[in-house]
């Protein structure tokens, strides 16, 4: 029930917050406030229940579950369910959802009711993707967070709003809809296959499909999924977006929507699609790496500051892009933190720019300059960011980068690891150059503005400890993570897949059976990365498929109780835990 | 003929006798308000007589008529939505001059002729539908007759409609004429009894009958009476034009084809085919390019009617079901648009440029908010029924693997989203300038009816598009029940 609550709470703030923005413009704002506080506290509550479970390889695939009857004549289920991975983006979303909150603050005037009713809507429905493992409630959810998000960019924005909100409308929309013809023709498939209509993830992964059939599929998958994140060259709607939005709308696109992409890899392609993710690896690593180097190098070029920040998201989900396809566990740690510290680092950077544009009413680079002289504090704090941006170790950024890079290297992609690199020297010069075009240099504007007032203070110091955090001791991320990790590595590894069922004995890719190089041992080591061993884990040996259809084969009838359902869905999959350890108890 | 069988009819005798209740009412003494409340009880009696005969279905009633739980179901929804578009006209027309009463008979007669389509199992109560529908609906076009533009629309409707129908009945002699059946049943037997039966002629004659649907459809190329009318005729008339005069006939259109099984030449099933991809893709290209929120809606209602089309050509009860459940949201949602419109126009002139709405959920939240609801309904955003009708339809096209209709579909809807969002757009734009001129010239009261049709439809709207499972439920039991 705990995970209704983390979707309703917003959605009822959100009504709350339109009803009293008629009387009051600050209570819609305590009121969001509050909602993303109890959601937040909700997380960590989840977090220290089910944390120590998750760090345990072959636990349940999920720690916290709700599986009710929803369309049965369509096998559609309303069926939340959370693990690791979801559990630490929908910190992250909460997170920013207060920062996003506190951002709009003084910035939002104009219709505060409506603006929060949007805002809190935006974060039900991504709360709603991180958590929904039937694929039609996914894709409820994941059309349900652009309307708002929409009507953000559209009303609030800055001056070519409506260009850029239908623009990231419309890319966002179509492909969507591929998505959703992929997941139909799965659906149709795995009908034809085992006479059942479900759209339920853990039913759906063992589906048996034509090579060809099942790259096509995965490719409309993968498309939703790269629009959002946005991957070279499906970007274009990203820069307008995000320089248009108000930094609310920034900080929650840069922060969470792009993230929603990378999840939707994790979560839906790797697993359900292993062949044809590695036969489209190539593509996608390629992809990856051109758009690590062009968003730098565009973000490099930029005047308009947001939109320089708005880049940098282009080649920081470059990274994460390139770890999820390189398949190993260093790739998809790192592929993890880049996704955490990007929000956070990038959240700031687009908070900082729009405090600056509060105050400076500009975010042309030409006309702000030595502002370091008026507003120390804020300076500090755009530079901290910024190195965070440029993956100065200590940081979050670095150790995702650092973990994709290793990962990328382990898989004997040597190419790309260089280029990659490469990428990192030019986020230097992209995350200078903003800290020297804003703050740096002689205050020849003569600007006198206000530096931080401690609302904005009590904003930045939490993600300045958290990116801290992230950088110096990532391990409680890693092993959240870990029982999920390993569950996408065993499907991306091939060795359960239905065509390999019999022939599994093979061991999956880990840390432990990869052949590190002494310096990378030597590293961790150094305890920086601590118990990364994992013992427990052995090669998993699964006959696979007929199981899983087995499984699949109750579609629950429509005038079952929730209760019963419930209690069903707790026994089944109490069952289905054991699917894949089952032989490494 | 059995007393039960005349029995069955019940509905459509308590619409007739509606009518002519209403005509004898206006006769005694002219209120508008005395005319819309017989109207009101007539429809809601048909209504519920629904549920008294069907106990006795199916069942056939001559040789015309086939009382079946497909055919009540369709009933069902033209009597509902009219009773919507009654309460609607009573806030419009009592804002325009002239006598307003006889428009409630001529609106029950066509409630009558869409009852008799939808009924129908043989070529003659086809047209005995048809023509009864089509010639209320010549004169609801040009109801407010002193006007160019009304006027225009029903001249315009009555020439190409009058054409059209003597193409479809061209196209049933031919078919007589080579089966000597008009019974859609006996079409079927007689095509697989009669192999030796021309196939020129058969397929001219579905050809012509293809054409006399395409045109009560707005199909593509037979779509160009369309915009003039939605922007001519009165906005209830329009509302009423856009979903019982289509929903009826593409009921139609689907027990002739499955019962005659002509639908499964390959030659129909590629004129189907083509016109379903030329009306998504002309309706959303062209609708992009209006500046008119009612043409906006005429050219969308092509391209859906083309979304249908790719459901009915997915063939099979799970095609049958799709079509209902997408005409239904449609119904829904094209009322509910038109009723805003309606709500907005004022005795000088409709609300229908986009400029009007400028700004619109500042002044009006609630009227803006169901404007919206509607509108992303037709682009098929979720929580709202359009989102799950057209998964249902894409579900139904994937299922049958007919992979080029449901990429078109898929494409076009999103020319389609483009135009949508421009009118949501300007209804949220004008953010720091809304003291700046309201419009006062188009801020009619919200009268009662209107409001509460509104309301029904934004809570059905959102009901089917969270929690379909009860729609679904009905549409399986009868409509997938019947065919």
């Amino acid at each position: 029930m705990i995970l209704i609550w983390l979707i309703a709470i917003p959605l009822i703030a959100g009504v709350l917050a339109w009803f009293t923005g008629k009387w009051s413009k600050q209570a819609p704002r305590w009121i969001s406030l509050i909602a993303a506080s109890i959601d937040f506290v909700l997380g960590l509550v989840l977090w220290s229940r089910f944390g120590s479970e998750m760090r345990l390889a072959g636990n349940p695939r999920w720690v916290e579950q709700v599986n009710w009857s929803w369309v049965p004549q369509l096998g559609i289920r309303f069926h939340l369910a959370l693990d690791g991975l979801s559990l630490l983006l929908l910190m992250l979303t909460f997170l920013l959802g207060i920062i996003s909150v506190l951002a709009s603050w003084r910035e939002i005037q104009d219709k505060v009711g409506f603006f929060h009713l949007n805002l809190m809507w935006i974060l039900a429905g991504i709360s709603g993707v991180f958590l929904a493992v039937d694929l039609f409630l996914f894709y409820f959810a994941w059309e349900l967070m652009l309307i708002p998000m929409f009507f953000l960019i559209a009303v609030w924005g800055h001056e070519n709003r409506v260009y850029a909100a239908v623009k990231f409308f419309l890319f966002t929309q179509l492909s969507g809809l591929l998505m959703l013809i992929s997941i139909l023709a799965l659906y149709v498939i795995h009908h034809h296959l085992t006479g059942v209509y479900t759209f339920e993830y853990e039913s759906l992964l063992g589906t048996r499909l034509a090579p060809h059939t099942a790259l096509l599929i995965m490719l409309g998958f993968f498309v939703a999924f790269a629009v959002k994140l946005p991957m070279f060259p499906l970007h274009p709607w990203l820069p307008d977006a995000h320089t248009e939005a108000p930094t609310a709308g920034s900080i929650i696109l840069a922060g969470l929507l792009l993230k929603t992409g990378a999840y939707g890899l994790l979560r839906f392609v790797l697993p359900l699609f292993p062949h044809a993710a590695h036969r489209f690896a190539p593509v996608a690593l390629v992809l990856a790496v051109i758009g690590i180097l062009y968003g730098a190098v565009m973000a490099y070029g930029q005047t308009d500051l947001k939109r320089l920040v708005a880049y940098t998201s282009v080649s920081h989900l470059g990274f994460v892009l390139l770890g999820i396809f390189t398949f190993n566990s260093w790739a998809l740690d790192g592929a993890l933190m880049g996704m955490i510290a990007h929000g956070i680092s990038t959240g700031a950077l687009f908070m900082i720019t729009g405090q600056l544009q509060e105050r400076t009413h500009t975010r042309e680079a030409g006309r702000l300059g030595g502002l370091w002289a008026t507003m120390p504090r804020m300076g500090g704090a755009a530079l901290f960011f910024a190195m965070g941006s440029m993956g100065l170790p200590g940081l979050g950024d670095f150790v995702g980068e650092f973990l994709v890079l290793i990962g990328t290297y382990e898989a004997h992609l040597l190419g790309l690891t260089i280029a990659t690199s490469i990428g990192i020297l030019f986020s230097t010069f992209y995350a200078l150059r903003f800290v020297q075009a804003g703050f740096h240099g002689p205050n020849s504007n003569n600007w006198s503005v206000q530096d931080l007032v401690p609302r904005e203070v009590v904003m930045l110091v939490p993600m300045v400890a958290i990116l801290i955090w992230l950088g110096i001791y990532p391990q409680p991320i890693f092993n959240t993570f870990r029982s999920t990790r390993q569950k996408i590595e065993q499907y991306a590894s091939l060795h359960v897949g239905p065509q390999q069922a019999a022939q599994s004995g093979r061991a999956a890719t880990t840390i432990d059976t990869l052949p590190s190089p002494p310096w990378g041992r030597g590293w961790l080591a150094a305890g920086v990365f601590t118990s990364r061993r994992e013992p427990g884990l052995r090669p998993p040996k699964v006959a696979y498929a007929p199981e899983l259809q087995r499984r699949s084969g109750s579609c629950p009838q429509a005038g079952e109780g929730v209760a019963e359902i419930v209690q069903k869905e707790s026994v089944k999959s109490a069952q289905s835990a054991d699917l894949i350890p089952e032989n490494t108890k | 003929m059995s007393a039960t069988g005349w029995f069955t009819l019940l509905p459509l005798f308590i619409l007739g006798g509606a009518s002519i209740a209403v005509m004898i009412a206006v006769a005694i003494r002219r209120s508008h308000a005395l005319a819309v409340g017989l109207t009101l009880i007539g429809l809601a009696l048909a209504f519920a007589s629904l549920w008294v005969v069907a106990p006795e279905t199916p069942r056939q009633v001559t040789a015309l008529l086939i009382v079946d739980s497909y055919a009540l179901f369709y009933m069902g929804l033209v009597i509902a939505s009219t009773f919507a578009i009654v309460l609607l006209s009573h806030a419009y027309f009592e804002r325009h001059e002239g006598n307003p009463e006889e428009l409630y008979v001529l609106l029950l007669v066509a409630a009558l002729g869409s009852a008799v389509l939808v009924a129908s199992s043989n070529f003659i109560s086809f047209f005995l539908g048809l023509e009864i529908l089509s010639i209320a609906l010549y004169a609801l076009n040009a109801y407010l007759h002193t006007r160019r533009f009304p006027l225009e629309a029903g001249i315009k409707y009555l020439i190409l409609a009058a054409s059209s129908a003597a193409f479809l009945l061209f196209g049933m002699a031919l078919i007589y004429a080579e089966l000597g059946t008009m019974d859609f049943a006996r079409i079927r037997e007689m095509l697989t009894a009669s192999p030796g039966a021309s196939q020129v002629i058969l397929l001219a004659g579905s050809a012509l009958i293809i054409t006399g649907f395409g045109f009560k459809l707005a199909l593509v190329p037979f779509h160009l009476w369309t915009p003039d009318i939605y922007q001519g005729a009165p906005a209830p008339v329009a509302a009423f034009v856009a979903t019982v005069s289509k929903g009826a006939m593409f009921a139609l259109l689907l027990r002739y084809f499955y019962w005659s099984g002509s639908h499964h030449f390959g030659a129909v099933f590629l004129v189907f085919t083509v016109i379903a991809i030329a009306s998504m893709v002309a309706g959303n290209i062209l609708a992009m390019m209006q500046s008119n929120v009612k043409r906006v809606l005429a050219y969308s209602s092509i391209a859906h009617m083309g979304y249908v089309l790719v459901a009915f050509q997915a063939g099979g009860r799970l095609a049958v079901e799709a079509v209902t459940f997408y005409l239904v949201a449609y119904f829904i949602t094209t009322i509910g648009a038109f009723g805003v419109v309606t709500m907005l126009s004022n005795s000088e002139r409709e609300a229908d440029e986009i400029a009007d709405y400028r700004g619109l959920f500042w002044r009006r939240p609630v009227l803006a908010s169901v404007f919206t609801a509607m509108l992303l309904s037709l682009a098929g955003i979720p929580v709202t029924a359009g989102f799950v009708a057209k998964f249902y339809v894409i579900d139904a096209g994937a299922s049958s693997a007919i992979w080029l209709l449901v990429f078109v579909l898929i494409v076009s809807s999103v020319f389609g989203l483009y135009y949508y969002l421009r009118i949501v757009v300007a209804m949220y734009s004008g953010l720091h300038e809304e003291a700046a001129a309201p419009s006062s010239s188009l801020l009619p009261a919200l009268s009662a009816g209107g409001g509460f049709v509104l309301a029904v439809l934004t809570i059905l709207l959102v009901w089917v598009g969270v929690y379909p499972a009860t729609l679904l439920q009905i549409i399986h039991s009868t409509v997938g029940r019947a065919l």
